[in-house]
């Protein structure tokens, strides 16, 4: 990761797959791509906007950088599923293998988010964690639903 | 895919023969427009498969294949401990024992019309769907260990259930092997509140007329007649699956590297059966297996419910429940030879054919049913295994009619709406917390279930009994 990160526009966006769904987080730094594709996930289940009213924090670790996004995916997965809630923001700070996040969200308001679909877990398949030739990165796996 | 790509059988058996780290063929049942709209990576993830150590005859694709993760969904491999075979959590999936449920109501479509509508209306308030749903049981540790280990049994010893189901369960409700040990906090946790829940993607509770009869004899010997009404429920081990799925998916991605497996793909994670992540990763999945078949008993149990409800003395009996995500040690005959495999179905629906020894009695002399649930408004089928199964596939056929578009295609192309309002036009209730989920999962987004089913029979793998059409749908 360079110190000097580039001018990229932090942004996400979904890519089709027969049965499933792929997230992708487009960011300046690996730390804001993971940032972004949290909110695609996000955004697998609802389109309506979710407050960042509680703070969650998350640690996970993996052998590698994309095994770590895998990992990362499934941490929110995981705290989305057991706090039944949704996450609208996050920010993720990433040591080698180790990564810390806080990620701010609300309870799931089923008559406001009108949730779509459940994510069961993030495959490693597409998975994909990159830095590109203008030196910014992208994350992106498929997502079971 | 290109059909030029494989060497022809015949109408419906299309051979990929080995090539490259493939150590045996890949064999795909379909008829030749199945073939055509299937997507390449179906080819690729079927080598893929036929790839892994110990992999015995052939790496088989049902003709509801589409791209999926690791494996092809509609995918079947089996695995011979003996020869180094392995078991993958990639393989099984992340839905454990996604299943289907059939219960006939002994009820016609004229009983349901007239109160079509507050029927659906009840079991969309009784059953919890959806994302954020709760269910109304939740499990204490010694409780969750109970129901792990118990499967359909535990739901029936708790009361949300009948004793008379277990003979109609696969494994008799209960699979044997299942260490609740081996079932991480995690998953427990993401567990404790979703027993009795439907979820959501494509879980359905379908209220269901059989529309059409195919195979008198068998139809007979299921009960099953023109105007009868069924339920049908289609969903798996909810969080608890999802959660076991992904922690073993990154733990053998790891340990296969050790174990000197060369994966082709990263989500074919697996471990020899014969080693320690590899046994722990059985009494898992075994456990998750249970935790589908109490969770399908129990939402049926609330079906039974709503129903004794509206028609006072009406029975919903089980015919038959039926996992797609599985993997199972089976007794397969190769070579003429009987081997103890690890048949792996991911996608696919176990059709065991006449005579086996696992089925009832009611059912042993005419074969198992096999549940294929359609799309909302298209129908699902209720097939019969074929005794030539077992030499085409190890046993299995289809599980449902198969993705033809992306959610995301899916989402550009319908409103939710439009379609509750043109399926009630035709006569069909929908009844789901979100209007974006009935879009992603609008019937055009499926494959043709009727040419599905067809080639299934044609294929060999199973035969038609009937069609279902839906009368009222509950979406997660």
């Amino acid at each position: 990761m360079s110190e000097s990160a580039p001018a990229v526009r932090a942004k996400w966006e979904h890519f089709p797959h027969d049965a499933d769904v792929g997230v992708r987080g487009f960011g300046a730094t690996a730390a804001e791509a993971f940032e972004q594709a949290a909110r695609a996930l996000t955004a697998v289940v609802t389109h309506a906007e979710v407050r960042p009213l509680e703070p969650v924090g998350i640690a996970c670790e993996a052998p590698d950088l994309e095994l770590l996004f895998a990992e990362w995916l499934n941490a929110v997965i995981y705290e989305m599923a057991v706090r039944r809630m949704l996450f609208g923001r996050f920010a993720v700070r990433i040591a080698g293998t180790q990564l810390d996040a806080t990620a701010w969200g609300e309870p799931v308001d089923v008559a406001r988010h009108s949730p779509a679909c459940e994510p069961k877990g993030a495959t490693y398949t597409a998975l994909r964690v990159a830095q590109e030739q203008d030196g910014s990165w992208s994350a992106a796996c498929i997502v079971d639903v | 895919m290109d059909p030029n790509r494989f060497t022809p059988v015949d109408a419906t058996t299309w051979r990929v023969e080995p090539h490259g780290a493939m150590r045996v063929p890949a064999i795909i049942y379909a008829d030749e427009s199945l073939i055509r709209d299937m997507d390449d990576k179906v080819y690729e993830q079927a080598a893929n498969v036929a790839a892994l150590p110990g992999i015995v005859q052939a790496c088989y694709v049902m003709p509801d294949a589409h791209w999926g993760y690791g494996f092809p969904i509609g995918g079947v491999a089996a695995f011979d401990p003996d020869e180094g075979g392995v078991v993958s959590a990639g393989g099984v999936g992340f839905d454990i024992s996604c299943g289907v449920r059939t219960m006939p109501t002994g009820l016609r479509v004229a009983d349901i019309m007239p109160v079509q509508r507050a029927l659906a209306e009840s079991l969309f308030g009784q059953i919890p769907a959806g994302v954020g749903s709760k269910g109304a049981i939740t499990l204490d540790a010694v409780d969750m260990d109970a129901m792990l280990a118990g499967g359909a049994r535990w739901a029936i010893e708790r009361g949300r259930g009948e004793a008379r189901d277990l003979a109609r369960i696969e494994e008799r409700g209960c699979m044997a092997g299942a260490e609740p040990a081996c079932v991480s906090e995690r998953a427990k946790e993401r567990q404790r509140r979703e027993m009795g829940t439907l979820g959501s993607g494509n879980h359905y509770l379908e209220v269901q007329a059989v529309a059409e009869l195919f195979d008198r004899a068998a139809a007979k010997a299921f009960g099953l007649a023109v105007d009868e009404v069924v339920v049908t429920i289609h969903c798996g081990s909810r969080g608890l699956g999802h959660q076991i799925g992904t922690e073993f998916l990154k733990e053998m991605v790891v340990t296969a590297k050790a174990s000197g497996i060369a994966l082709p793909d990263r989500e074919l994670a697996c471990a020899p059966i014969r080693s320690e992540v590899g046994a722990r990763y059985l009494g898992a999945m075994r456990a998750a297996i249970n935790c589908a078949l109490a969770n399908r008993e129990i939402l049926g149990h609330y079906a039974r419910r709503v129903f004794a409800h509206f028609f006072p003395g009406c029975d919903l009996r089980l015919l038959f429940d039926v996992s797609h995500n599985t993997c199972k040690v089976e007794s397969h005959v190769v070579d003429a030879k009987p081997r103890e495999l690890f048949v792996h179905r991911k996608g696919a629906t176990r059709a065991f054919g006449p005579g086996h020894e696992s089925l009832p009695e009611a059912l042993r002399a005419v074969g198992q049913p096999v549940l294929i649930g359609g799309s909302m408004g298209t129908g699902s089928y209720i097939l019969v295994g074929a005794a030539s199964g077992e030499q085409k596939a190890f046993a299995s056929a289809c599980h449902g009619a198969g993705r033809a578009m992306s959610r995301h295609a899916a989402l550009k192309q319908w409103s939710g709406r439009k379609i509750v309002d043109d399926l009630a036009a035709a006569g069909i209730i929908i009844k789901s917390p979100s209007s974006r989920g009935v879009a992603e999962e609008a019937p055009g987004a499926y494959k043709d279930v009727d040419a599905v089913v067809a080639a299934a029979e044609q294929a060999g793998l199973a035969r038609r009994v009937a069609r279902l059409r839906p009368l009222i749908c509950i979406k997660g």
